[in-house]
């Protein structure tokens, strides 16, 4: 006999669905083909809600809620677009084109890019904030891979896929706000740190903050498919 | 029918806006019939008009005479255009912001330099401290991102705008593109 399943019955932007109980709301979307953007999301990874991009309206409730760490509830009534998601997105997408130094045209992952692609089908096509500029570090100290903060989003999948997928841990947060940087190690050169070479952070990464150094030109497709396809044949051993 | 007075100006950029402009090929004369070109770096003309109705603005804001310009021409211009990632984000010429004008004024003309080392200060204009997009400066009816824009696009947007319609530039083109 099957174990009884708890179904959740719910509406995404008025179309009624069920969904299992210890699912969340970007799951049941994105099983129904319904999307929602989103950065920080990794399928395979844990989810951490850093991104806020998933951010959807419940009805009666005057709060957002990110849809990737929103479990489902009986009766719920989603909606993942309005003008108010869409301004939203938008800045949350120019906050962070202007907080580092993003310079698509000159990226190794352009036209491979996350942040690049939902920049475009969120219909951003300037910002309107004041980019900041900064002085950031690039780390290529590796034998095969580059780090380059002027990229970086702070999405932690990277910190997220070493820890969980490839048990090693090397990659993780320093400093707080703004000042937030991804390190390897206690902030020792990604090349003279414990990293085990495997590349995972490279694949899972979503802008071009994590490249290999074998890759030239814009030619730096990125693969993140394997993690739910490592998980699987983990859980089957 | 009244044609429509365009013009195009190059500021901080490399003119591949202007060459994907040209990349319009025969499209362009289709194109030619509905409007005249009355300031732009492919024609001869040397003061900007009175009155324009259309402007395509190539490049970023980078020194004191773009900033001139920028607002001259915003002054006399009904519809102004950001052409090219320059002109929208700030793109290449802007990768000097974190280190601002000085180095990069060093590096191109003492440490690159094998004879006669000394930094222009007469007839180029002064650089400002950042590169700026146009829209920090003046305001800006459209944005067409790019690096550059395809000459496809050029062409759905200015057929578009020809025929009086806003046209949908997230479904053409995007940063870098």
């Amino acid at each position: 006999m099957r174990p009884a399943v708890d179904v959740k019955t719910l509406t995404i932007d008025g179309v009624d669905l069920s969904a299992r109980a210890d699912q969340t709301v970007l799951e049941v979307a994105r099983e129904n083909n319904i999307f929602i953007p989103t950065l920080c999301h990794l399928d395979g990874l844990s989810d951490v809600g850093a991104c806020r991009l998933c951010l959807v309206e419940i009805k009666n409730s005057p709060k957002l809620f990110p849809a990737c760490v929103l479990k489902v509830e009986e009766g719920m009534e989603v909606i993942t677009k309005s003008d108010r998601l869409l301004h939203y997105r938008q800045t949350i997408l120019e906050l962070l084109f202007a907080e580092r130094n993003h310079v698509c045209s000159v990226c190794v992952v352009n036209n491979h890019c996350e942040l690049q692609s939902i920049a475009q089908t969120e219909g951003v096509t300037h910002v309107r904030l004041p980019y900041r500029s900064p002085k950031l570090p690039v780390d290529a100290s590796h034998e095969r891979f580059v780090a380059d903060q002027n990229r970086c989003i702070l999405c932690t999948r990277c910190v997220r896929v070493c820890d969980e997928i490839e048990g090693a841990h090397v990659w993780d947060v320093m400093g707080r706000g703004i000042d937030s940087m991804v390190i390897t190690d206690l902030m020792q050169p990604w090349g003279e740190s414990t990293c085990t070479r495997c590349g995972k952070c490279v694949n899972v990464c979503p802008t071009g903050a994590l490249f290999d150094k074998g890759k030239v030109g814009s030619s730096h497709p990125k693969y993140p498919d394997f993690v739910p396809y490592l998980n699987m044949m983990r859980e089957g051993r | 029918m009244n044609k429509i007075k365009l013009a195009t100006v190059w500021l901080d950029g490399c003119s591949g806006c202007h060459m994907s402009f040209l990349d319009m090929d025969e499209r362009l004369l289709e194109l030619s019939s509905q409007f005249d070109l009355v300031y732009s770096p492919l024609v001869d003309f040397k003061v900007y008009p009175e009155r324009v109705d259309v402007a395509l603005v190539e490049g970023a804001i980078s020194s004191v005479e773009d900033e001139h310009k920028i607002r001259h021409i915003r002054k006399h211009t009904a519809l102004l255009i950001a052409m090219g990632d320059c002109a929208v984000t700030g793109n290449v010429p802007a990768m000097r912001n974190p280190f601002g004008p000085l180095p990069i004024l060093d590096r191109a003309y003492h440490q690159n330099a094998s004879a006669q080392q000394q930094t222009p200060c007469s007839i180029v204009p002064a650089l400002l401290e950042k590169v700026r997009p146009v829209h920090e400066l003046v305001d800006v009816d459209l944005f067409l991102p790019g690096c550059p824009p395809s000459a496809d696009t050029f062409f759905s947007v200015l057929t578009d705008l020809l025929a009086g319609t806003v046209p949908n530039v997230s479904s053409l083109t995007r940063f870098g593109a």
